[in-house]
């Protein structure tokens, strides 16, 4: 997608006030179940992560998909059925919904990456929707119902995950190690070809490289990485629902991104967070949240484009010459 | 009594009907998103919002004014297509010159918006619209019972596919319309005032989802969901034939809706993904789809 | 034929992007005039007939034709007003036959040609006319090209590059459908890099050179310009 991106340059002056902010952030994060509700906390971890893990698709490589609920649903369900079903410890149950996810991914992105742009983003939409329609039927979903009272268990059999505390400590080590996952794949020669690739495909073929390989492959950890979110998003909400499956979802995670900042590593994050609290304030009140989300998609569209963090990455170029 | 393949003939017959009505409105959705895409190059994703916007715009003219159903063929389109143009003008005509990706997300949150609204004022529940009294009523054709809205349907939608296939082929403003997919800043080149064009398709293509929606309104009901579910099976259609063609899109949307009944009939538990599948195996076969051109 | 220039540019700046690419070009046509941009690849003669025509649209300057400003109108405007533009790759419409090609521009004033006057201009075409536009021969695409532009009735013609990749016998043909246009008192403003055909028919010579014009001389002080032209075009 030939968006408006702002991969970061290795300048000196925003490095260190990039690590500046992000140790403030950690810090905060460590800080925050004493300040702030841990469940809207976890909440915005678990689809921060999912966020980010879409982002890698859209800002680094330049595929929108317009399924990736079906990757971060898809685990919550395996992790959820593990977990309540085979009693399986919960990391092992989130380790499932991410290769559960993974596999999703490679078959999705398998079928998908034969078309280009607003074709790759009909054909994961349309596949999204066929996942959503299968989770309907098949009987370990239970079908309207979702699954339910998921035991948070032990984490390798040691810590009570029933503690909010504990559980929160988790999700946020969880998160912090998808984020830099991401981090070390857009920084590495992986991620170097993949630019190139978003920024001149043609080029990119005719130096070599097979194009479709490292798309798909980015594609399968992106899912993967949605898949991580998914899978602990049922451990610590419990449950494993229709919801997470639909295109609805895939519309949220993509609003989070473009609010956020596509193609900047913390905006996702940002958005993330936003638009939880967005929904979580407005659930007080008897406004429709889907109206709300379609304004949102509808102003960031036609001038905000770059995203929250896009814009103080601008700012910032701009008062540092 | 004969069966076919185990099945009695007026429950296969009747569910190859119920497989050209849903036909009916995915070649009618799918030529729409075609002709707008066509020149455009945006995914409409608010068509299924406009299809849904032409069954309410019926509903809401018998309920509150009175006005019925004929009428309302013509009154739904046009006040769903003026709507159309005001946001090609005001928000879409913006973003042509960026990654069409753009007008996908904002004719996505357009179609949040209108099916939000519409469900906090209306509710989620279908409305009933009772057809008109001239196509009540059933004839018994021997191998089966046809409702004759139904056949109606079928009948309307197969002339406003011709309808549209005539106009884009054969006359001058059709001419206009093919000549600008090709170089739209060509077309202009000639003093053909292509910003108008633009926005007149968008129009049109609204129009013909609103005037779907008005023919829906009798069969499906008018509920502010009805729109987002179909969009989503039409998107699979129009990956299947290909928006390379406007013929290809009317065939394309026919033929798997028949294919849909079919499956009903046959492995009904498939049904609802059937045309999914289709989609998986054109995408393995022939990517560009069936009436595509690889781009 | 008046003394008063037709079409006026002055200062014209235009930029693609962050790229500036025309710096301050100035240009006269007078009616029934035809002049030549010359220059080499990347002179920006192309640029300067799209910032004319209102294709390139970041411009600023002064663009005039007969007094009348064009720099605010939109492109199909401009054409409107009389101006006429075939672009280097000409453009045929591969979904249209031949006839429909020729048909489809709108008569945007009274002088248009009417078909059969085209046609006597362009035979070859009339043979052709229900081929599928891009199945003509190179020569055959760039005659349709300039007669559908001839069909709107445009005063000035803006042809970019008419000869490029075409057989001399060709060139000829084309050369002397110039001629013919010259002398029902068209206008021309004619991008060339083909000096020697741009000689036969140009009246006046304008030499570009990075965005800019360097040099303007008429037709038969060319001879004399010779170094500088074998200088700047690089030949």
């Amino acid at each position: 997608m030939a968006v408006e991106t702002h991969f970061l340059p290795a300048q000196a002056r925003v490095r260190t006030s990039a690590m500046i902010l992000g140790a403030v952030a950690v810090a905060a994060l460590l800080a925050a179940p004493f300040v702030v509700y841990p469940v809207f906390m976890m909440s915005v971890l678990c689809f921060a992560l999912f966020a980010c893990a879409f982002n890698l698709l859209i800002g680094y490589v330049g595929l929108l998909s317009f399924g990736h609920a079906t990757f971060f649903g898809g685990a919550a369900y395996f992790t959820a059925h593990a977990v309540k079903v085979w009693g399986w410890e919960p990391l092992a149950g989130i380790l499932l919904g991410v290769a559960g996810a993974a596999v999703l991914g490679l078959v999705v992105g398998f079928l998908a990456i034969r078309r280009q742009g607003i074709y790759f983003a009909m054909i994961t939409l349309a596949l999204g929707q066929m996942f959503a329609f299968i989770c309907l039927q098949v009987p370990f979903t239970h079908g309207e119902d979702g699954i339910q009272g998921v035991p948070r268990g032990h984490l390798l059999g040691i810590v009570d995950l029933n503690d909010p505390f504990a559980m929160y400590y988790v999700t946020l080590a969880i998160f912090l190690f998808g984020y830099f996952t991401i981090y070390r794949i857009v920084h590495s020669p992986f991620g170097n070809i993949l630019q190139a690739i978003r920024e001149n495909e043609r080029r990119a073929i005719s130096l070599g490289y097979r194009v479709d390989r490292y798309k798909l492959g980015a594609f399968v950890m992106s899912a993967a990485l949605a898949g991580l979110a998914g899978g602990t998003k049922a451990i610590v909400f419990q449950f494993a629902t229709l919801t997470d499956v639909q295109w609805q979802m895939s519309g949220e995670v993509i609003l989070m991104t473009l609010l956020g900042g596509i193609g900047t590593l913390i905006g996702p994050a940002v958005g993330a967070g936003l638009v939880i609290a967005l929904q979580n304030y407005l659930a007080a009140y008897d406004f429709p949240v889907t109206v709300l989300i379609g304004i949102i998609f509808v102003i960031c569209v036609l001038v905000f484009r770059r995203g929250i963090a896009g814009e103080v990455l601008e700012l910032m170029k701009r008062k540092s010459g | 009594m004969n069966t076919i393949f185990g099945i009695s003939p007026p429950a296969l017959y009747g569910q190859i009907l119920i497989g050209l009505i849903n036909g009916s409105f995915y070649a009618l959705l799918s030529l729409g998103l075609a002709v707008i895409f066509g020149l455009l190059r945006v995914i409409n994703f608010a068509h299924g919002a406009q299809y849904m916007l032409g069954a309410f715009a019926a509903y809401l003219l018998l309920t509150y004014t009175g006005i019925g159903y004929w009428p309302a063929l013509i009154l739904a389109p046009l006040l769903i297509g003026a709507v159309a143009v005001v946001i090609e003008r005001t928000m879409l005509s913006r973003l042509y010159r960026l990654d069409p990706l753009y007008g996908l997300l904002l004719t996505f949150g357009l179609a949040l918006i209108f099916e939000g609204m519409f469900r906090y004022w209306f509710g989620a529940a279908g409305k009933p619209y009772t057809p008109p009294s001239q196509l009540a009523g059933g004839v018994n054709l021997g191998f089966m019972f046809m409702p004759i809205y139904r056949g109606w349907v079928v009948i309307a939608s197969l002339v406003i596919c011709l309808g549209t296939w005539l106009l884009i082929e054969k006359t001058r403003l059709g001419a206009y319309l093919r000549a600008a997919t090709e170089n739209a800043t060509l077309v202009q080149a000639f003093g053909v005032n292509v910003p108008r064009l633009l926005t007149l398709t968008y129009g049109l293509g609204a129009a013909l989802a609103a005037l779907a929606g008005v023919l829906a309104a009798p069969i499906y009901q008018v509920s502010p969901l009805m729109g987002s579910n179909l969009i989503i099976i039409v998107f699979a259609v129009v990956v299947v034939g290909g928006m390379g063609s406007i013929l290809g899109a009317i065939v394309t949307g026919y033929v798997l809706g028949v294919l849909e009944g079919l499956t009903k009939v046959f492995y009904p538990e498939a049904s609802s993904i059937v045309i999914f599948v289709i989609m998986a195996i054109v995408l393995l076969v022939r990517p560009a789809g069936l009436f595509g051109r690889e781009e | 034929m008046t003394d008063a220039p037709l079409l006026e540019v002055r200062g014209l700046n235009a930029w693609y992007g962050e790229s500036h690419v025309l710096h301050g070009v100035d240009l006269d046509i007078r009616e029934g005039e035809t002049i030549t941009l010359l220059g080499r690849n990347g002179a920006g003669k192309t640029t300067t007939l799209r910032a004319i025509m209102g294709i390139l649209r970041r411009r600023e300057g002064v663009i005039r034709l007969r007094g009348q400003d064009l720099l605010k109108l939109p492109l199909h405007r401009v054409a409107q007003a009389g101006l006429g533009y075939v672009p280097e790759e000409r453009g045929i419409f591969a979904s249209l036959n031949v006839s429909e090609n020729l048909m489809l521009p709108p008569k945007v004033a009274e002088n248009g040609m009417s078909v059969e006057e085209i046609y006597r201009l362009f035979p070859n075409l009339h043979e052709r006319r229900s081929s599928q536009g891009t199945k003509l021969s190179g020569g055959e695409q760039q005659m349709l090209a300039i007669a559908r532009v001839l069909r709107t009735g445009a005063r000035i013609l803006l042809l970019d590059e008419p000869t490029e990749g075409l057989a001399p016998v060709i060139v000829q043909r084309i050369g002397d459908v110039l001629v013919a246009l010259k002398e029902r008192g068209m206008t021309i403003l004619l991008v060339e890099q083909n000096f020697r055909f741009a000689r036969k028919v140009a009246d006046r010579f304008y030499l570009m050179e990075d965005g800019r014009m360097v040099n303007s001389f008429p037709g038969r002080e060319f001879d004399a310009h010779m170094d500088q032209l074998h200088e700047v075009l690089g030949v």
